[in-house]
């Protein structure tokens, strides 16, 4: 099957920045339609450079992006490529343009020259799946910073994208406004079909992906299920990354002489896993 | 200091005033401006005033609120009336120093000033304490709109527009943070000379500018991702649409401004 997303041999430098190694050098993934995937890196490992190449933001030096079978060079499919890619920043002040929610969530769809009654339609759709719809009518100022950032998914969703990139979009929230987002976007993938590529450099939220990517000096150095990256607590380490606290865990008591497995990422299953070692171990 | 500022302000609610297109709001409030300069006695200010009290009676926005948008202007109305008082050379002299006389002339044509100004800003508040910046930057650009065949970037200005209005609670709530932190440094943005605080002013501008720049970098990035390509092909949810009230509206606008000029031939 020809993946969703095609990323190859994938090259970009800043410009001013010659004398510096370049942002991208030699990326390449697959990203299969309507999965779950998480990218990660720590700070200038190029993951948010890579985001903006997704949907043709920036475009490649060298080497190509390929979506849906769309190369994102090609300048006549450039908008057919950003309504199938949607993107949401980090920053959920500076992407909404509008005063009142819905006519944010709006921005989109009017852009496209879609007729005003379906424009309605797929405001309110989209409104009630991020669970904003009794907030259509507010101000977004006075919303806090994980409500901004569902309208701001929400904004997204109107397009009726096929794929939706989140880059850092947790990064300004406190933690009860990071799990609203990713519980969104989880729901969205699950449920509607969405891919999600989730760019961050908190590990816990790559739990539930489908497929991790890690980036290190504008390559991916690792990918694999997310139980299988984070068993190399070491590498992880080495990249400056930190691990889940579930995996940490299980890695301390490794070195200690436990035998866990990493497939445990959530609180109840590792609970479950260590009870189950204690008790054997007793025996 | 910031909190007074109520420019882009807009009250929700549902009554007659709020639900008039924008368009004709806009058209209404220059007819009514326009009047208010034409005017010239008690009768025809009367019945602008009376005009404006039963707009706001209608619109249900407390009338505190509409004088606090007032507050920041105060020393500007106040010093044009003054102005006034003095420039003027008719009517009977009621006192004079140095080169200022204040005649009874003078004092009334003060007291108009006054009024004019006061209702003339009252009356712009209404228009957008009803209507949402996005109704209101709509509505001109469609009563704009025959500009564009003079190749004027109307769509463009009022993008512009609308989007500076949705920043300025961002912006002034970034401004008071920096305001903050530059008093926890012990800067000093109340006391001492005129010029001194002019100048503790400064580095609260320098990284306020700086943020807007990068902010609005990254909003262009956003709505770019967003399919945003110009005013072509765009459509609207909220279509404009004049309803019967609009009609109405618009022809008690002309008939104003009919009556107030007639008023003034008359010298009423």
């Amino acid at each position: 099957m020809e993946p969703f997303i095609r990323v190859k041999d994938l090259l970009f430098r800043y410009e001013g920045e010659e004398e510096l190694p370049p942002a991208l050098d030699g990326t390449t993934l697959d990203i299969h339609e309507g999965s779950f995937v998480a990218i990660l890196g720590r700070n200038g490992s190029g993951k948010s450079t890579l985001a903006k190449h997704f949907n043709g933001i920036l475009l490649p030096q060298s080497g190509s992006v390929t979506v849906c079978g769309m190369d994102t060079k090609d300048e006549s499919k450039l908008l057919e490529i950003r309504r199938t890619v949607g993107m949401v920043f980090q920053n959920p002040d500076n992407q909404i343009v509008a005063s009142v929610v819905e006519d944010d969530v709006a921005f989109a769809p009017e852009n496209l020259g879609i007729p005003s009654d379906e424009i309605r339609r797929r405001v309110d759709e989209a409104l009630k799946l991020v669970d904003m719809y009794e907030y259509r009518r507010h101000s977004p100022h006075l919303l806090s910073g994980g409500q901004k950032q569902r309208v701001a998914i929400a904004g997204v969703i109107a397009m009726k994208p096929r794929c939706i990139v989140l880059d850092e979009p947790t990064a300004m929230l406190d933690p009860q406004g990071r799990r609203e987002v990713i519980d969104t976007v989880t729901r969205l993938c699950r449920e509607n079909g969405i891919t999600v590529i989730l760019i961050t450099h908190h590990m816990s939220e790559a739990t539930g992906t489908d497929r991790v990517f890690v980036m290190e000096g504008g390559k991916v150095v690792c990918e694999g299920e997310p139980q299988n990256i984070f068993a190399g607590v070491e590498c992880l380490k080495k990249l400056g990354l930190t691990v889940p606290d579930t995996t940490e865990l299980i890695y301390r008591l490794n070195a200690s002489g436990f035998e866990l497995g990493y497939g445990a990422l959530t609180v109840s299953d590792c609970a479950k896993e260590i009870a189950f070692a204690l008790k054997n171990k007793r025996l | 200091m910031l909190k007074d500022v109520t420019l882009g302000q807009y009250f929700p609610g549902d009554t007659l005033i709020h639900r008039l297109d924008p368009r004709t709001k806009i058209l209404f409030v220059t007819v009514y401006i326009i009047a208010l300069f034409v005017a010239k006695t008690w009768v025809s200010y009367g019945s602008l005033l009376l005009i404006l009290l039963i707009s706001i009676a209608i619109s249900k926005i407390p009338l505190a609120s509409m004088l606090r948008g007032l507050k920041p202007l105060t020393i500007i109305i106040i010093f044009t009336a003054v102005i006034n008082i003095f420039y003027n050379g008719e009517g009977r002299q009621l006192f004079s120093f140095w080169i200022f006389t204040a005649t009874d002339a003078g004092l009334i044509k003060a007291g108009y000033m006054l009024l004019r100004i006061t209702m003339l800003i009252l009356s712009t508040f209404l228009v957008t304490y009803t209507t949402t910046p996005m109704a209101l930057t709509d509505g001109l650009e469609l009563l704009l709109n025959p500009l564009k065949k003079l190749k004027v970037p109307v769509h463009e200005f009022s993008m512009m527009m609308s989007i500076a209005l949705r920043f300025i609670p961002t912006l002034i709530e970034e401004a008071d943070k920096i305001m903050n932190a530059q008093k926890a440094r012990g800067a000093d943005f109340e006391t001492g000379k005129l010029t001194d605080r002019a100048k503790a002013l400064l580095p609260l501008l320098i990284p306020l500018f700086v943020s807007s720049f990068r902010r609005a970098d990254e909003l262009a990035t956003a709505m770019e991702a967003r399919c945003y390509h110009g005013g072509e092909g765009r459509t609207r949810m909220k279509k404009l649409r004049l309803a019967a009230a609009d009609g109405i509206v618009m022809s008690f606008s002309v008939f104003l401004l009919a009556a107030i000029i007639t008023l003034a031939r008359f010298g009423l």
